[in-house]
This record gives C-alpha cells, structure tokens and sequence, in this order.
C-alpha cells in the first residue's frame, strides 16, 4: 500500500493541467496518459513491487555481498567498511594443501554422477515405454517417483544401517564369501564415491525419467506403425525412432546438469561425510560451510564459493556449445 | 488392433516386465526394511535378521516416540512451517506472478529480466547467512518463512497458467467493479486450483525435508524442525540424546536404534501417503517447469 499515495497525486497533476503550447503539448499528453494507465494499475504495480522487493532483498543484496571474497570481512563492521584485499583469499586457496583435494572430490564425484546418472533415467525411460499393461507401467512410474520425496536425512539413515559393519550389505557379502571380515564402508574414503553416486541414483532415478517419459509421450503413433511394417524390432524402434525424438530435451536437460555439475548435492554429503572419511568427501560446498560459517572465515569462504560460480558459467557456456554444434538445440 | 507377438517379442517382454519387477524391489525394500524394524520390539531387532516381517511385534518404539518432548517439539515445527510456509509461498507467488503475467504492466519487462537474473546468479551460502542475520532472523521461527516465500522458478509455472485464463473471466468481474485485488483472490486464484497443487506439493515436500536451515540459523533446540533433530541424532551419532528424553518405563525394550527407526517412519509416512495423489499435478507442473526452465 506504500505506493499508492505516490501514484494517485502524480496522475492527477498530469490529468487536470491547463493547455500548454504546442510544442510541449504532445509530450504533455504522452506522460499524462502515462500515468492514467499507471493509476488505473496500482493495484497491480503494488502486487509487482512487493516480489520486486522480496528480490531486492533476498537475491540481489546477496549478490552484492559476493565483494566480501575481495575484502577483509570482519563480523563487526559492515561489508561497505571492510578493507579491499585484492585476489589474496584467491591465492591463499590454490596454495592451500586443501585445493587439489577438495577439486578432485568435486570434480570426481560430480563428473562420475554426470556419466552415470545421467544416462540411466533415459535408458529406465525407454525400458518402462516398452511396458504393454499401462497399469503397470503406471504402478512401476508411482513407485520409481518415492524416494525422490523422502529427505537425505533419512535415506542418511537408512544407508548408515545397511552399511554398518553389521548392515545388512556385509550380511549378503559375507553369505557370498566375498569378504572375509566386515567392512565399515562410510569409514573408508575409497567407498566414499561410489556410495554417493549410487545412492543419487536410486533417490533420482524415477524422477529425472518424468521429463522423458513425457517426452516419448508425445511422438506420433504413426512413426511406430509405419517402423512395424518395415518390419522393425523393438529395440531398432527405440534407437532409431525414441531415442532421435527425444534429443531435444536430452539436450537441454544435459546443459542443466553441465551447469549443476560442481553443486555436488550438499544436503547429500553432509549427511554422510565424516571425518574418517573426509579425504574423499572433502568437496567445495563442505569446504565452504566449514570454512564460511563453522570457522568464521567468511571472505575466504567466500572466493572459494565465487571461484566455484565462475567455473560452473565457464562450464555452462561450453556445454552449451557442444550441444548447439551437434544436434542444434541450445538453451539461449 | 490385434498384433500376433514374435517369439523375440515376448521374450524381450519377459526380460523387460522382470527388469522393471527388480527396480521396483530395490526401490521399496530399503524403506520396508525401516518399516519393519521400526515394528519389531527394540532388544530383538539387535539381534538383527529381521528381512520381511516383524518378529516380536511391538509398538512400544512409537509410543516412545510420541512420549519424547524433544521429538514432538520438533514435529511440530516442522508441522507448523510446512502449513504456513506453503500457504506464504503460495499466496504471494501467486499474487507476483498475477501481476507479472497481465499485459500492458508498466515495468513488466524490467520486473521479469530482475528475475530471470536470479535463476543464473545467487548470492550463494555466505553473503545469504549474513543477511539472515542482519535482519534479525537468527534463532527466529520466521527465517522458515520470508526467505522461502518467493521462488521465481515457480512464479513462471504461475505466470504460464495464468495467461492461458480467458480474458472474459476478468472482464466480466471488472465489468462488476471489482478491483485487481478481488480478482485475484475471488476469480483468479479458484480457476487455478491445478497449478496451486503442483506447487503447493513442491514446496510442501521442500519444507517438510529442508534439515539444512535448521542446521545454520537455529540454536534454539525447541525450534528446530523434525529433519534437523534426525540429522544431529544421524550424521553426528548423539543417538544417546534420544534415549534420555524416553520416559523410564519404555526404556527396558526400545533401544536408540529402533526409536530412530520409529522416528523415521513417522517422519517419512505423511508424505509417502500425500504424493501418490498429487502425481498428475506434479508431472505436468515438472513439464512446464522444464520447457520454460
């Protein structure tokens, strides 16, 4: 309601004004008009201004508050007040014994994901389309979707049970005669990796197929009677029929995860990491949160974060590239 | 149309029905596996071998569950920002997005090109945890709240139903002398109950799991929501925490490790019953979200 006495005053000075001359007298109108059609929208403008604000505060002062990564931020003084330091807390990160280690992590976690966790909801969604009973496929669908809603928290639980040295996953292992003593998987760094990648992929792959599923929805029934003629079988249909017709989101959806791909899911890691574990699941976002905000080191914290945002648009831009280059779909 | 199956037909369907038979197992059985633990009575459940069914059935590990003040707190905050959160979240997205999605907005380019800019650049966890606290939202039941009460990403899914509204709706209400406001509320908001259920089941599900808030701005132990109270009793083992809020008589049987079980179940349950109803909702809502995304 703010607004609304600065829009009503302003509209009626322009409407009730005596006639000018000429020359002026266009433009008069122009802004007189203007702000009858401004009045006639303030409730609109007020609606507007009220999500303009919330993302004036909450978008974009965070964004101005990234300068602190070139600053000395102390807690007591304000971000204006803190001295500049230049590319110090830069340099101090790539010198630091952390830096390589905390790259592979993400870097090797993420690109892993990325591999195979992305191609597997397109395979899973090019399987389920093959299912005939389409109440079946429905049920498969509903239950695929599931953990997709439960929290890490608890699938944190879950997976810390099962891979107890007395869980459940070293029961099986040892009726197999795999191992001859139990293992404390999230104890030992090398399993690190592999548990997050294929714990993502269990919670996820329901999920990310929706878009899919979708897609192959909406080829025409025709390509697939006229194939069964030629006398095609199903897994020709899925190759050259499918699979060609949902590139375009395949596409798209590839740059998306391009871009996500050193957001290596926080809310994952921090629920599984701890510290036997941590020279593997040491990542940039940890780093962050216990640098940042665990140790009060809030600019260095932060060029860490900003050099993390850099390479995530660089990253964007080429797979951007790529996927214009070779099938000509790309997201701007 | 009847088609004779080939003998490769059918043994792809085999293989395929069978697959999908085993992605679904693996898919269900861990949480079983939670379920009937959580069932079973806490001092056998240590014994451990409990796969399929509850072997001493008990519902002694719920009872302590409900017993524990620390635990019911913590449900209920969770209960009480996930009502108000999506209520907030839904209400004033909406009402942006209205306002963004009518013709002839003055600004309404500008107001849509602030946004889109903050779906590629965010200020990210440091300079967000320091506005937090300036202003004042620390240890405060609101920063559940007014942060996430905006979501440009969901003002599109809005803003792409709203346009396809017909204009005669609101003509005629105008017509009646209704104001933009009572539009919204009494023309716009009732033809649009698809789109409030997609996303009011989003942010639900994100209000309802969000651990991470409660880890960074609460201190406040009776603040904090059920998620945050499991991540300190899971990822930071201070299971012993939850076995001295169990009042004595439970405790002979129940252990730490089938409260938490019991805990799980009870925190997971409310939302495994809600989505398979919304399912339509959300797919198409995830459609528009992807097109326009």
């Amino acid at each position: 309601m703010r607004n609304q006495p600065h829009a009503e005053p302003a509209a009626e000075t322009g409407a009730g004004r005596a006639p000018a001359p000429p020359l002026e007298d266009a433009r008069k109108l122009a802004r007189s008009r203007w702000l009858k059609k401004l009045y006639s929208q303030r409730h609109l403008q007020i609606m507007a201004l009220l999500g303009v604000i919330w993302m004036i505060i909450f978008n974009y002062i965070p964004m101005y508050g990234v300068i602190i990564a070139f600053k000395e931020f102390n807690i007591i003084k304000s971000i204006g007040e803190a001295p500049w330091v230049g590319l110090e807390h830069f340099k101090e990160f790539f010198a630091n014994d952390d830096f390589t280690s905390v790259m592979r992590n993400t870097l090797g976690i993420s690109l892993l994901k990325l591999f195979i966790g992305f191609p597997l909801p397109i395979i899973f969604a090019l399987f389920l389309n093959e299912i005939r009973s389409f109440r079946y496929k429905r049920t498969i669908q509903t239950i695929s979707y599931l953990p997709h809603f439960i929290s890490w928290v608890i699938l944190g639980g879950i997976l810390m049970t099962w891979l107890a040295d007395t869980g459940v996953i070293n029961k099986i292992l040892l009726a197999l005669n795999m191992i001859d003593q139990p293992i404390t998987f999230l104890a030992e760094p090398k399993y690190f990796w592999g548990i997050v990648i294929t714990s993502d992929i269990w919670k996820e792959l329901g999920w990310s197929a929706i878009i899919y599923l979708a897609a192959i929805a909406s080829i025409s029934p025709e390509m697939y009677e006229a194939s069964t003629i030629d006398g095609a079988g199903r897994f020709q249909k899925m190759w050259y029929i499918t699979l060609p017709s949902i590139k375009a989101t395949i596409s798209i959806l590839f740059i998306l995860a391009v871009s996500s791909v050193l957001s290596s899911n926080f809310d994952q890691i921090l629920v599984l990491r701890n510290p036997l574990n941590e020279s593997t699941s040491n990542v940039i976002d940890i780093f962050v949160y216990h640098t940042g905000l665990q140790n009060g080191r809030y600019s260095y914290a932060q060029a860490v974060s900003l050099f993390k945002s850099i390479i995530a648009i660089i990253l964007l831009l080429i797979a951007n590239r790529v996927t214009k280059k070779l099938n000509d779909t790309s997201l701007f | 149309m009847f088609k004779r199956k080939t003998k490769g037909e059918a043994i792809f369907d085999m293989f395929n029905n069978f697959g999908m038979l085993i992605v679904c197992f693996l898919t269900i059985y861990p949480i079983w596996y939670v379920l009937v633990n959580a069932f079973n009575d806490g001092q056998d459940a240590m014994r451990g071998g409990i796969y399929w069914w509850p072997r001493e059935f008990s519902l002694q590990n719920f009872e302590a569950v409900f017993q524990s003040s620390g635990i019911m707190t913590a449900m209920g905050v969770t209960v009480a920002k996930t009502v108000v959160g999506v209520f907030v979240h839904v209400l004033f997205t909406a009402m942006v997005a209205y306002a963004f999605s009518r013709k002839g907005l003055i600004g309404g380019k500008l107001y849509i090109f602030l946004g889109t800019v903050t779906m590629f650049f965010t200020g990210g966890l440091i300079p967000t945890y320091l506005l937090i606290k300036d202003l004042n939202m620390l240890d405060s039941f609101l920063v559940y709240i007014i942060p996430a009460m905006f979501s440009f990403f969901d003002l599109i899914i809005f803003m792409t139903f709203f346009r396809e509204i017909p204009d005669g709706l609101e003509e005629a209400a105008k017509i009646d002398g209704a104001n933009d406001w009572s539009i919204f509320l009494r023309v716009v908001l009732p033809v649009s109950m698809p789109v409030i259920a997609t996303i009011a089941l989003f942010h639900g599900v994100y209000q309802w799991n969000d651990y991470f808030t409660g880890v960074i701005y609460i201190n406040n132990t009776d603040l904090q929501p059920i998620q945050t109270y499991l991540y300190k009793v899971i990822a930071q083992s201070s299971s012993n925490q939850m076995m001295a809020q169990v009042p004595g008589g439970i405790s002979k049987t129940v252990t730490s490790q089938s409260i938490k079980m019991a805990t799980m179940v009870v925190t997971t349950l409310p939302i495994v019953f809600v989505y398979p109803f919304l399912q339509r909702y959300f797919v198409k809502g995830m459609m528009i979200g992807s097109i326009k995304g």
